[in-house]
């Protein structure tokens, strides 16, 4: 769904191009209380993947089947009081974040939102620094300080998973402006749920990076439930992608089953990110399997729809596939073992680390000295 | 050697030197650029540094500040304009949220290094809406720096030490004050963030100020002088840190102490000055310390109900008065 014309402008300043009619089918603009029953085709799955293919999806595979172990055994955490505060969950959506950032360079930057496991993990985090941030240890990514929702990682361009819904994304639009003031060639990929489409910053954000065609993609998790309020009942239209056409840029939209699908639909923004310097908002549908946050039992959803989803389970796909298409039943269970080990060594190195000390209070508000 | 120049000039100085010492410097805001500057601070910026690093920007302040914020955390040094500090409250959640917290957040692997910068406070006649003393609000986050100076040299030697700061600082400047002359020194003088300093000398009171109300301070201890009291000016320049030293030295020196700032009364940097002498002058003192702020209303369009809310030199004078004369007969409040 190109609409904007390849164009490179050194200034920010430059005037934006004009946005150009979509032919867009009258169902789009229908809202639906019937999340479900819009059908978004995403791009065809090769029928057979060559070895390479074979192996890369194995790849993505271990990643998103290591976030949904870790997860797993953070809510056990979280249960037993190891864990406190708020733990979002982000079970059910893995495929987005690997699938996605399976189509940066390692230098790209992302910027997500308080549902930032994946996403920290998918970029390089260790699994140890993720699960003893949880636990509030001085060896998480953050020392304690900042916990589940503020997960960062400077060595992996990781710039943080943000709590106020919307307030990130001009921040990541600032990142992407960092990038073209330096022509430092890197990518931001900024993601959001579709609860944050409804709040000024989602505007602004995009607003901005519109205008002065910065290098990003706004990644729109569209899980279908802003908390517990359906999106039919916190938009006026069902399709978040529409709101790219107000701002003059590309926009794509896809059902989240196949992990090589989200890397290669995203790898089209990234690739006119990169090489145009344009900004593109993509609305993935996907599904989360648990509550917004621990404390939340989903009632506003039935059972039916949850176990419905579930048989769409990208993660199981990917496993089925790599299954039926030879990649080994011994090799698929060794790379199971790997990962139940690295998150058994993640847990014990969490529960056996230190707590951070007071003394990091002080350094960690002010660089230099404290301003009281 | 030093040069009269304005406070709108001194603050521009400050900024191009910045910007042609240092590449990660850029400058954002509302009519910054063609405009020439809402307030014409920045001038021929645009021209001298092109598009690239003097960047025109639409009514947007939560987005644009959130900008800045993103640029600073991967290494760049923005500096934000807010037309008025009174349109940043739209932007109160990138400031509150993003870029005083990152840092704690980040458990200090990043830094958010960025101004903001603009006129702050009332001006005249402007309206209730053009009119809050954006300050106080900010003073209360810690992982901030807020500075609000008085005068060009401190206008300009404080901008380029806001630039060079590690962290994000909140530039308090007055529409009031833009036009106001002073001597500037020449060269690169930097004015080290969190000093206040003394503007007049005097022995039986301590007037605390920053900002407009600096002025304010020195034409009370002008009229004071006149009937015999000697009225010392303490203009804070920082608020955040606050030179709680000078402050108390002041104070343990004069035995009195009256704070005048711009806003409200309730809480803010006025009662923080208060908490600050009452701990560390406590046994110097001689009367309790009083306050004169904008009275506890919002801001009149009317001229004559304005400057009645406004903070007055007449009105310092009699507080400074009262304090002085108590225990010789005269209650203090």
């Amino acid at each position: 769904m190109s609409q904007s014309e390849a164009q490179t402008e050194p200034e920010m300043n430059a005037a934006p191009s004009p946005a150009l009619p979509l032919p867009l089918p009258p169902s789009a603009l229908v809202t639906s209380s019937e999340m479900g029953a819009v059908a978004v085709p995403g791009a065809s799955v090769p029928a057979k993947l060559s070895q390479g293919q074979l192996e890369h999806l194995a790849d993505l595979y271990r990643q998103m089947y290591l976030i949904r172990r870790l997860e797993e055994e953070a809510a056990r955490a979280y249960a037993q009081g190891k864990i406190g505060g708020f733990l979002h969950l982000y079970i059910g959506q893995e495929a987005v974040a690997v699938g996605s950032i399976a189509a940066l360079r390692p230098d790209d930057y992302v910027v997500t939102t308080y549902r930032d496991h994946g996403v920290a993990l998918t970029k390089g985090m260790s699994a140890k620094a993720l699960m003893a941030e949880l636990f509030g240890k001085a060896t998480g990514c953050s020392k304690g300080l900042g916990g589940s929702m503020h997960l960062f990682d400077k060595a992996t361009n990781m710039l943080g998973g943000y709590g106020i819904v919307g307030g990130h994304i001009p921040l990541a639009s600032g990142v992407a402006f960092a990038s073209k003031y330096r022509a430092d060639g890197r990518v931001t990929l900024c993601y959001f749920g579709e609860g944050a489409v409804s709040i000024g910053g989602f505007h602004e954000g995009v607003s901005l990076a519109a205008l002065w065609k910065l290098p990003i993609v706004f990644i729109c998790e569209n899980n279908e439930y802003s908390m517990g309020t359906p999106l039919s009942r916190t938009m006026s239209v069902e399709d978040v992608s529409l709101k790219a056409i107000g701002y003059g840029i590309d926009r794509d939209r896809f059902f989240v089953e196949d992990v090589l699908t989200v890397e290669a639909r995203i790898g089209e923004a990234v690739k006119r990110a990169r090489e145009l310097s344009l900004p593109t908002l993509v609305e993935v549908r996907t599904y989360r399997f648990r509550g917004h946050s621990m404390s939340d039992p989903a009632k506003y959803r039935t059972n039916e729809e949850l176990e419905e989803r579930k048989q769409k389970d990208p993660l199981f796909r990917a496993r089925l596939q790599l299954a039926k298409e030879g990649f080994g039943e011994a090799r698929l269970k060794s790379m199971d073992d790997d990962v139940e080990r690295e998150v058994q060594e993640a847990i014990t190195f969490a529960d056996e680390s230190p707590e951070p000390d007071a003394s990091l209070l002080e350094s960690t508000t002010y660089d230099g000295p404290f301003a009281a | 050697m030093a040069r009269s120049i304005r406070y709108r000039e001194a603050l521009r100085e400050a900024m191009v030197e910045e910007m042609e010492r240092d590449d990660r410097v850029f400058l954002m805001g509302e009519e910054v650029g063609h405009y020439q500057g809402a307030y014409k601070v920045t001038e021929g910026m645009l021209e001298k540094f092109g598009a690239r690093r003097v960047i025109d920007t639409p009514i947007a302040e939560s987005g644009f500040a959130g900008v800045g914020v993103g640029a600073a955390m991967v290494g760049l040094r923005p500096i934000i304009e807010f037309m008025t500090w009174n349109f940043s409250a739209v932007a109160f959640d990138q400031i509150l949220n993003n870029a005083t917290k990152v840092r704690q957040m980040s458990g200090g692997q990043f830094s958010c290094p960025i101004v903001f910068r603009g006129p702050n406070g009332s001006a005249r006649q402007v309206g209730s809406q053009h009119s809050t003393s954006m300050e106080h609000f900010y003073a209360t986050i810690p992982g901030v720096k807020v500075v609000a100076p008085a005068f060009p040299a401190d206008a300009k030697g404080l901008m380029k030490a806001a630039i060079r700061d590690e962290n994000p600082v909140c530039f308090m400047e007055s529409e009031t004050l833009y036009s106001v002359k002073g001597e500037v020194p020449d060269g690169d003088v930097v004015v080290e963030l969190g000093k206040a300093h003394v503007v007049r000398a005097g022995t039986d009171c301590t007037i605390v100020a920053y900002s407009r109300m600096t002025h304010v301070a020195l034409e009370a201890a002008a009229a004071l002088e006149k009937e015999g009291i000697s009225a010392e000016v303490v203009d804070l320049r920082s608020l955040r840190p606050l030179d709680e030293d000078l402050i108390a030295d002041s104070v343990r020196k004069t035995h009195r102490c009256v704070v005048v700032h711009e806003g409200w009364p309730y809480g803010g940097v006025g009662a923080e000055v208060c908490d600050r002498v009452q701990r560390l002058a406590f046994d110097w003192l001689e009367a309790p310390i009083l306050r004169i702020s904008q009275l506890d209303v919002g801001m009149p369009y009317n001229a004559k109900l304005e400057q009645m809310c406004m903070p007055q030199p007449a009105r310092v004078v009699d507080a400074v008065k009262r304090v002085v004369t108590r225990g010789r007969g005269k209650a203090a409040s």
